[in-house]
């Protein structure tokens, strides 16, 4: 099964186990969604719970909000996080800041979902990579699919929150065939998990980069070296613990984040570990971001702009004070 | 005895003059802080429309919303300890003047960035429709709003979906300092609902009769599924636009001169041509009310604010549901 | 007795300076009316009474800086239950109704502030003066044809061709837009024109334009239109009076032909310009009649020199006589 399927598959779960459930956003409904994620559900559920919407993305996720105030549970498609620069007043002033601000008197169970991230040549206005930006903010949620099985699981566990829940589902991971999906077994938004094991040293990633991770760990592996790949899949609340575990059994950490590393995601991280785990690293935390400009068209610039297989092998041997180049010597 | 429905409107408007009177007072001695947006001259457009509104109906307001959530039914002891920072407040004092919140009657008071309550107003409206819950949802937002692009995607929406929504607009014909003309290239905001397929109108916010008997009928055709409305009320809004500012951005003159069409006195004068107030009785209502909200403010003054140790509590939800 | 104490008028508000009264003692005050006008650092506010009663002392002297929740006055409360009706027609407003005696007072204190500034001036500051007399028949048949197809409200004034004029010419002679301080010249980064405005009955204020150099000529007016209505309802901030960093100073249609002025204080230049006058001048070997003006420069001979001083006018004179790069 293929991830936008996976998505399909959660999007339809949802819609056919809870009336309350609708899908709201621009195309899903007669386009079938601009990643093909809503597909025939126009046909078997009907507009009004696949909604399409005129392009104001302020405006119909303000009103996604006025609906699961009103005792819905909407499932809102900003067609990907660029765009929903749009909508971040309603988002960070009103989701994320009723519950508080209302002394619990009212709750947003909402979900909104959107593409994220670069790789596709469609240069600096549709490449972000926001998950640190939203992960910032209390009051929501953040969650970062990266196989088929999260794909589903993760928006049916979203639609179970009681507060606003931010899916991002990465633009490359969508044609990723995952294989069949596990039977119906629940997924949480609260940990992470660890994808591989390893001794040596911990490669902490989400999202797209997980398999570009997971393709360094490989490699690595052939050099002796043995990486611990954890995907962090929840990045609000982050899962301190199952890091901590990996970080303290390996003693050295390459944390990869899509986006900007100026105080992003990556700085965070290594920050959580630096406060608890000080004295048992072997080396400094070590991070591979996106290069600190906007990601540019053509396909060589933005493949070096990004994190890659390479260079989180590279960012992992440094931690432990060897170069690429000994390890293939 | 039941008062006349004009003596009622007399008193409620003089009732939220007074306690925002007192709101002020608080202000100027350091009791309340923060922004502290005043409603003083448009009385008459909270407590006329709210006459057309239903308990099953929803509230979405600004933050300028003292008297609404007062006209919503909200104890103005609530109010009171809101923006004294109390746990008796409506939302525990964690909001303050911009952010009442009450549940129990439906209003969602306190959208303090400049029209971002409109498509919560809209989404209300659709669960509202979706779940073919009665009931519809009153959006009330000043003439700023009407700049904003969220304005604009929300009457397209609302029209677009035929939602039960009805849109109060008070045109107080400032946003902040910067008057409507010096910010629109059309002034006429009920025009532009027009623009949406919707009906509108422009009426005279000053008047209470005329507001109520507008959003009357307005309301009734929501209710009838006929799609959303919108009125626009032109008022005036005596004091700053926050406590306190220079106002250099208007002229004293121009405040005396709409001050002659202050919606008490307006209201005080009719009655006492048609023989049915005397001084002595505007007197007897005028310290009642100044009972009711020295009540309010001492009992607001008395109450305890939130432990610290409850900062964090209520930023997110408990377990999932 | 109830206390009128220095409101707090904003979170970041520690004293104010009361400016005036509006009520003296034994004046009746209502609940909510204007009783003070108290100078904060956003403007003046004028602050109301929450008390009902009578005034019966008044604390605090105009002028005074007080801080916030210290009393101002002390108001003989009613037996409470007096309210009165809510008046049907509005308040007088507190301008109009101001007592002719306060409002003397308030000019005796701008005189003694004029007095002071100018007394340190003439004492401290060497004037120099250069005049020129400038042809302005291309400005003023430039703004007929400009002003031909704009609105009463948007059309210009010569003065915002002068004040243009001067603001711009500054930027070739800086030592003119400077300050003699501690035994040396110290430029100004910006120029920002003061523009002496005459108030009733009594009384001069010149606040900045601030940034004249840059801007447009329709901007100019209008802030210029700006100042002159709040310098007339008492309403400038404390800034635009204290900004400037060269004075012009323009007698207009019914002055005299020369304006020789005194600099004011820190700055160390002040340009004077007469009314507008047709005189005989000569123009191309032919004597015709000329609509002239007369613009002279008071200088700070500490910061800056005569000769230079007349090089300013005559590039202010050259402005003028090409309008449309105003």
């Amino acid at each position: 099964m293929k991830y936008r399927e996976a998505v399909r598959a959660g999007l339809r779960e949802a819609l056919r186990s809870d009336p309350r459930v609708f899908l709201m956003g621009e195309d899903v409904g007669r386009y079938g969604g601009s990643y093909a994620c809503s597909l025939g559900l126009l046909e078997e559920f009907g507009p009004e719970r696949v909604r399409d919407t005129p392009l104001c993305e302020s405006t119909f996720v303000g009103a996604g909000i006025g609906a699961a105030l009103g005792g819905l549970r909407p499932i809102v498609e900003v067609m990907t996080v660029n765009f929903s620069l749009l909508a971040l007043d309603q988002i960070v002033n009103i989701a994320a800041a009723l519950r508080h601000m209302s002394a619990g008197q009212f709750g947003v169970p909402l979900v909104i979902r959107m593409a994220t991230g670069a790789g596709r040549q469609v240069a600096a206005q549709h490449s972000h990579s926001f998950e640190g930006w939203y992960a910032h903010i209390p009051g929501i949620k953040v969650a970062s699919p990266a196989t088929v099985a999260d794909a589903r699981g993760m928006l049916l566990a979203a639609l179970r929150e009681p507060d606003p829940t931010v899916i991002f589902e990465h633009a490359l991971l969508y044609p990723m065939e995952g294989g069949p999906l596990p039977d119906g077994a629940a997924v949480d938004l609260r940990s992470a998990a660890v994808r591989r094991e390893g001794r040596d040293v911990s490669l902490l990633a989400f999202g797209g980069s997980l398999w570009k991770a997971l393709a360094a760990a490989e490699t690595l592996s052939r050099d002796g070296v043995e990486a611990e790949v954890v995907d962090l899949r929840v990045l609000r609340p982050l899962d301190d613990a199952t890091i901590l575990a990996s970080v303290r059994k390996t003693r050295r950490a390459v944390v990869v984040d899509e986006g900007w590393r100026s105080f992003g995601l990556s700085a965070e991280i290594a920050a959580r570990i630096m406060e608890r785990a000080f004295h048992e690293l072997e080396a400094p935390v070590a991070r591979v971001c996106g290069a600190e400009a906007p990601v540019p068209y053509p396909k060589h610039l933005e493949d070096a702009a990004l994190p890659q297989p390479d260079s989180i092998a590279a960012a992992a041997l440094a931690t432990i004070g060897r170069s690429p180049a000994l390890a293939h010597g | 005895m039941t008062p006349s429905p004009a003596a009622d409107f007399l008193r409620r408007m003089l009732r939220i003059r007074i306690f925002e009177r007192k709101a002020a007072e608080l202000y100027s001695a350091g009791k309340i802080r923060g922004f502290l947006h005043l409603y003083d001259g448009q009385e008459a457009i909270a407590v006329g429309s709210f006459r057309a509104l239903r308990p099953e109906d929803a509230v979405v307001a600004n933050y300028r919303e003292h008297a609404h959530a007062i006209e919503r039914g909200v104890a103005p002891r609530r109010v009171m300890a809101e923006l004294l920072g109390k746990t008796s407040g409506v939302s525990r004092g964690r909001g303050g003047s911009m952010h009442l919140f009450d549940a129990a009657t439906h209003f969602y008071g306190g959208f303090a960035i400049v029209a971002e309550g409109l498509p919560v107003a809209a989404g209300l409206a659709l669960a509202r429709r979706m779940t073919r819950q009665p009931g519809l949802v009153a959006c009330y937002f000043g003439d700023g709003a009407t700049d904003e692009g969220e304005f604009h995607e929300t009457m397209n929406l609302a029209a677009l979906w035929n939602l039960p929504l009805l849109f109060l607009c008070e045109n107080n014909f400032y946003a902040m300092g910067t008057a409507l003309s010096r910010r629109q290239a059309r002034t006429d905001i009920a025009l532009k609902a027009g623009a949406y397929g919707m009906p509108a109108e422009a009426v005279d916010g000053q008047d209470v009769f005329a507001v109520a008997e507008a959003t009357r009928r307005a309301a009734e055709a929501v209710r009838r599924g006929e799609g959303p409305r919108f009125i626009e009320f032109r008022t005036y809004r005596f004091r700053a636009h926050s406590m306190y500012d220079p106002e250099l951005y208007r002229s004293r003159e121009e405040v005396e001169k709409a001050r002659v069409r202050d919606p008490i006195a307006l209201l005080a004068g009719r009655l006492r041509r048609g023989g049915t107030l005397d001084d002595a009785a505007y007197a007897a209502m005028e310290r009642e009310v100044e009972a009711e909200v020295d009540e309010a403010a001492n009992f607001a003054a008395g109450e305890p604010v939130e432990s610290v140790e409850d900062l964090l509590k209520d930023v997110v939800g408990g377990r999932p549901s | 007795m109830a206390e009128f104490k220095m409101p707090s008028l904003g979170a970041d508000m520690a004293e104010g300076v009361l400016l005036g009264w509006l009520k003296k003692p034994g004046d009746a005050v209502r609940k909510g009316e204007i009783i003070a006008e108290v100078e904060t650092d956003k403007g003046v506010i004028q602050v109301e009474s929450f008390a009902a009663g009578t005034i019966d002392r008044l604390l605090v002297e105009p002028g005074t800086a007080t801080p916030v929740g210290a009393p101002l006055a002390i108001i003989r409360e009613d037996g409470g239950g007096g309210a009165k009706p809510a008046p049907a027609k509005p308040a007088v407003p507190p301008s109009a109704r101001r007592p002719a005696a306060d409002q003397g007072e308030k000019s005796d204190r701008m005189r003694r502030a004029i007095a002071a500034s100018m007394e340190h001036s003439k004492r401290e500051i060497p004037h120099y003066y250069v005049s020129e007399t400038i042809d302005m028949k291309a400005a003023m048949d430039w703004l007929s044809e400009h002003n031909a197809a704009l609105p009463v409200a948007e059309r210009l004034i010569y003065g915002a061709l002068l004040l243009k004029g001067v603001a711009l010419a500054l930027r070739d002679y800086p030592e003119l837009n400077a300050s003699w301080k501690d035994g040396r010249a110290v430029l100004f980064p910006s120029i920002h024109v003061g523009a002496a405005i005459a108030l009733r009955p009594s009384g001069l204020v010149a606040p900045a334009l601030k940034n004249a150099d840059k801007q447009s000529l329709s901007e100019l007016m209008l802030n210029f239109k700006g100042l002159v209505e709040r310098a007339k309802s008492e309403s400038l901030r404390a800034s635009e009076l204290s900004d400037a960093t060269v004075t012009v100073t323009s007698l207009g249609e019914r002055g005299a032909e020369s304006a020789f002025a005194v600099i004011v204080p820190p700055q160390s230049a002040i340009v004077g310009f007469g009314r507008i006058i047709e005189k005989p001048w000569v123009v191309d070997g032919h004597v015709v009649a000329r609509p002239l003006v007369t613009a002279t420069l008071a200088g700070d001979h500490r910061v800056s020199d005569a000769h230079r001083g007349g090089l300013f006018l005559r590039a202010v004179s050259r402005l003028l006589r090409n309008p449309a790069a105003l």
